[in-house]
């Protein structure tokens, strides 16, 4: 669709903060016989918004992660606007 | 004056606050998360549950919910807020308590009576309970490993902000006796008017249900209303 535009934030836990699940998925990796020396596990959020200057939208986005999306005491975020 | 009890999509302990609180003398209703007026409640109790199932973060919609206005407003007047278990994930995501609950350490939701250290009198859920008494109390949670900044945790240490550890039964804190993971076992956080803990004191204030070890923090709690001009 010409109008929306496609943004894909990806969030990731800090390397200081501990990822239980990777490790648990890690461990299970290496059972399986793969050499893993570490698994992170991030969650990644898919939006449409009304298309426009990508820099606005891009500033728009931040703004949602600071505010709701992403927990600045334990996460990272990264913003990839579709071209 | 009463406690507001705040009932959010999800909460599934505050029938048992409001039973616990009204057992100990107090008086509390429940409040539907969209209520925008708690003029007439003096303190406020955020309960244990999954508010908004928990979407994206504990906590994170939760803390958009209209009445978090007034609970802020209240915090502010210096009137006692209390959050516990999920209600703790909510102070904390709303920034009236530092630090954010993980994922337990061993990745089990923990549904089991453990034990906890008095640590500090200085807090509206202890100061009815002596330092080094060892509570026995239930912890219902999924997400209950406390963490934060190094930055954090020393500022949260040196200033006392911790009224409870998870401990053994006999007062020993260490790594054996911590369930979740918690950096320095803390298992409550405490910041002047306002507290979260992860165990339930509401489900431990008789003995028929196996603990009345509950009651000393709820009274505190309880002890803890002033007059705040609200």
């Amino acid at each position: 669709m010409a109008d929306t535009r496609t943004v894909t934030v990806t969030i990731r836990r800090r390397p200081s903060i501990s990822d239980p699940q990777g490790a648990t998925v890690a461990r299970a990796l290496r059972d399986l016989g793969h050499e893993v020396t570490d698994v992170r596990i991030d969650k990644t959020i898919e939006l449409q918004v009304p298309d426009g200057d990508v820099e606005t939208i891009r500033a728009r986005v931040a703004e949602m992660c600071d505010r709701l999306l992403a927990n600045p005491v334990m996460e990272d975020y990264e913003i990839l606007v579709s071209s | 004056m009463n406690t507001a009890v705040v009932v959010f999509p999800g909460s599934n302990c505050e029938h048992d606050v409001v039973y616990a609180l009204e057992t100990l003398g107090g008086s509390a209703d429940l409040v539907w998360h969209r209520d925008t007026d708690l003029s007439g409640y003096d303190s406020v109790v955020l309960p244990g549950g999954f508010a908004h199932g928990d979407y994206l973060r504990t906590g994170a919609i939760a803390r958009f919910s209209p009445v978090m206005g007034e609970v802020n407003r209240l915090a502010a007047a210096g009137a006692p807020v209390l959050g516990i278990c999920n209600g703790f994930q909510v102070l904390c995501e709303a920034g009236l308590l530092p630090g954010v609950l993980l994922q337990n350490r061993d990745l089990k939701f923990i549904c089991r009576p453990i034990h906890l250290r008095v640590e500090s009198t200085d807090s509206i859920l202890t100061r009815a309970a002596r330092v080094g008494d060892v509570l026995e109390i239930p912890l219902n949670s999924y997400e209950g490993n406390y963490t934060a900044s190094a930055d954090e945790i020393a500022s949260i240490e040196t200033g006392g902000y911790v009224p409870l550890r998870y401990s053994s039964s006999t007062g020993t804190v260490d790594t054996d006796s911590n369930p979740n993971g918690s950096t320095n076992n803390i298992a409550a956080v405490s910041k002047s008017n306002v507290a979260g803990i992860m165990p339930h004191p509401e489900r431990a204030i008789e003995e028929i249900l196996g603990s009345a070890d509950g009651r000393v923090l709820l009274e505190s709690f309880l002890q803890s209303r002033v007059a705040v001009n609200v």
